[in-house]
């Protein structure tokens, strides 16, 4: 089992080798360190919240609230910047926490408890989150010169050549790939996905897994808030809309089943990535930007016919090789 | 216990029964529905006029035209999230074309063509590798649209024959029915009666119940499952013919996020989005629910955002009731007969 899902990293991988090998024979620029540090830049908060949407899609669901309550964890950090410029960073990143946090399980106890299907669930919650960031800023911006140096500067301050955006995006990349693979209840998430009535029987507790993804989604999501808004300094009622749909397209890319079950983080965090190069190769190569969404299309559709095909050789692979040894 | 016993209990649950009736969604909906009607008709004293009501119908019976179909990708357990796109890349089309001279009929064949080829080609992925409808339709939904993009950039297609306005402007006759809402009962009763009337539609529940059982009854799964996607792609080039004509332009941001909406609306029109459940009225109901709600919320100056939140609020709370009346009901007869 192990190696059929490594296959599909290792495909993808190499994939995005040719792709850059490809890129780099018309534009040698591509190739320089600097527009790689940009394009891990670029896909750093991609990257994190795909890690959110991979435990939803793992367990069986999926979270199409995210783009919204970036949004709205963004919006008001931003705010309580603009009002109160006086509160330190360090709080300000806790506080982007906290509200994702919140946003997240309000979304994980209308899943386990009222058991609203998370489709449903998250397609409500999108519009009422986006609607309270709309609510929250009255339709205004926040721009940059409303937030302090601190609260703007923080995502691009470098550390040996690295932005701090990219150093927080290796952490909690770290620590989610012990929480899934080396924790209990990392386990027992991809044991909901893989069987939701078995897993149940081995005693694992469906409600508790399901609240759980949901809220470590939201803040994840949270913290992505504030440093999408600080980042791009720049904080409004449109701000990541259609994310949530990226993070579903870096999940499938990189080779997430979206019937849940399996997935990795490598997979997700390559996925992420590799939408991250082909946007910068595409601007390198002077396609116009209007062809970026057709790509990304396609792509995705690629992707998984891609995905489906080999899993099924693989699995027809191993039922013959089951059969010689028996 | 003994015989006696289970006779009277059956008689009970026949009552039970009989009062579960009140608690049908169709019944909810209508509730909610005349909820909606009073509270804006004392909101807002535009609310309740003929024409205003009858002109509202233009803002979601093009919306409405695709949830009917979608009510059958649904019910089949699949999901459409590529519907807005296909408006997108027909109405593209059809500008195309109305740039280069087509009269209105080839618009019209344009429109629907191109909408059904954008249904199939989702409907043909999904049953030719087996892949999760909302997977295919997610990355058919930046396709579509992205073409859009590339063939229209920043510019837009606003040439179009007179008599093209037809479709999204006209009423029938003198009277002030718009020839989108006829057009929209027309197709309702086609497809209710489909879904409730015919072997296809009995085969859609047995699909979306459970695929393999009805694949092993001898239902094509498969096929009905991509007639489903091109009659949903079908229905979205009509919508589109009706909005492109409607507005008279086309950009490639047409109908943006309206796959949601329409999602949105058969969910809460009582259709499981696990499948196999669902009813046109329900719907239908549903439909003018969300129509009149924001119609009556425009009228108070209410923002489109904000409009959203209720929409959303709605949205759970509608699907939550079930769950909560269930907790709230008491313990009656029903329960001890199963056990």
């Amino acid at each position: 089992m192990r190696d059929l899902f490594r296959k599909r990293e290792f495909n993808l991988f190499i994939f995005i080798l040719f792709i850059i090998f490809g890129v780099s024979l018309r534009t040698p620029s591509f190739l320089y360190i600097n527009n790689f540090v940009d394009i891990l830049d670029d896909t750093a908060i991609l990257s994190m919240v795909a890690i959110g949407q991979l435990m939803i899609i793992v367990t069986g669901g999926i979270d199409l609230s995210v783009g919204s309550s970036l949004a709205l964890s963004g919006m008001s950090v931003a705010l309580l910047n603009q009002y109160h410029p006086g509160i330190p960073i360090f709080m300000i990143i806790l506080i982007s926490i906290a509200i994702g946090l919140l946003l997240g399980s309000i979304n994980g106890l209308l899943v386990s408890q009222a058991k609203i299907p998370p489709i449903i669930t998250t397609l409500g919650t999108m519009s009422i989150y986006r609607g309270l960031v709309f609510v929250l800023c009255g339709g205004t911006w926040v721009s940059a010169h409303e937030m302090t140096e601190a609260f703007r500067v923080f995502p691009r301050r470098s550390f040996l050549g690295i932005s701090s955006l990219i150093y927080i995006s290796i952490i909690i990349v770290i620590l989610f790939l012990i929480f899934l693979n080396l924790t209990r209840t990392g386990r027992e998430i991809y044991g909901v996905g893989g069987n939701k009535i078995a897993s149940q029987y081995v005693g694992i507790n469906l409600k508790k897994i399901n609240y759980l993804v949901f809220t470590l989604c939201g803040g994840i999501t949270g913290l992505a808030g504030f440093l999408w808004v600080a980042r791009y300094a720049a904080a409004q009622s449109e701000t990541a809309i259609g994310f949530e749909l990226q993070t579903i397209a870096a999940c499938v890319i990189g080779g997430v089943s979206i019937m849940g079950g399996s997935g990795t983080i490598i997979g997700v965090v390559l996925g992420a990535f590799f939408m991250g190069i082909v946007y910068n190769a595409l601007t390198m190569i002077n396609v116009s930007p209007f062809w970026q969404m057709a790509i990304q299309g396609f792509i995705i559709i690629f992707a998984i016919i891609i995905n489906t095909v080999m899993d099924k050789r693989n699995q027809q692979l191993m039922l013959r090789k089951r059969s010689f040894n028996e | 216990m003994n015989k006696k016993n289970d006779v009277l209990d059956i008689k009970k649950i026949r009552k039970v029964s009989l009062l579960n009736i009140m608690w049908q969604w169709e019944i909810i909906l209508l509730f909610i529905f005349i909820m909606v009607i009073i509270i804006n008709s004392n909101l807002s004293p535009y609310f309740l006029d003929y024409t205003n009501l009858m002109n509202t119908t233009f803002n979601f019976i093009e919306k409405a035209i695709i949830a009917l179909p979608m009510i059958f990708v649904i019910i089949c357990g699949d999901i459409d999230i590529s519907v807005a796109s296909i408006i997108a890349l027909s109405s593209v089309f059809m500008g195309m074309a109305s740039q280069a001279g087509v009269n209105t009929f080839g618009l019209v064949v344009i429109g629907l063509f191109s909408g059904s080829a954008a249904g199939f080609l989702n409907g043909f992925i999904i049953t030719k590798f087996g892949i999760p409808a909302i997977a295919v339709t997610l990355g058919s939904m930046s396709l579509f649209r992205g073409i859009a993009y590339v063939i229209l950039g920043d510019k837009a297609f606003t040439k179009y024959p007179t008599s093209f306005a037809f479709f999204g402007q006209e009423y029938i006759g003198n009277t002030m029915i718009p020839f989108e809402l006829v057009l929209f009962f027309i197709l309702a009763i086609i497809f209710g009666i489909i879904l409730h009337k015919t072997t296809m539609g009995r085969k859609v529940f047995a699909i979306g119940n459970n695929s393999t059982a009805a694949r092993f009854s001898g239902i094509p799964v498969n096929r009905i499952r991509l007639i489903i996607f091109t009659a949903t792609g079908l229905c979205s080039g009509l919508a589109s013919i009706l909005l492109t004509s409607r507005i008279g332009s086309t950009r490639p941001n047409i109908a943006y996020g309206w796959e949601l909406e329409i999602i949105t609306t058969v969910v809460l029109g009582g259709v499981a989005i696990t499948g196999g459940k669902g009813n046109i009225f329900g719907v239908i109901i549903s439909i003018f629910i969300i129509g009149f709600l924001k119609f009556g919320m425009g009228l108070i100056n209410v923002p489109g955002k904000v409009m959203n939140i209720t929409i959303g609020l709605l949205l759970i709370l509608a699907i939550m009731l079930p769950e909560l009346l269930k907790r709230l009901k008491p313990k009656n007869s029903f329960g001890n007969v199963n056990k």
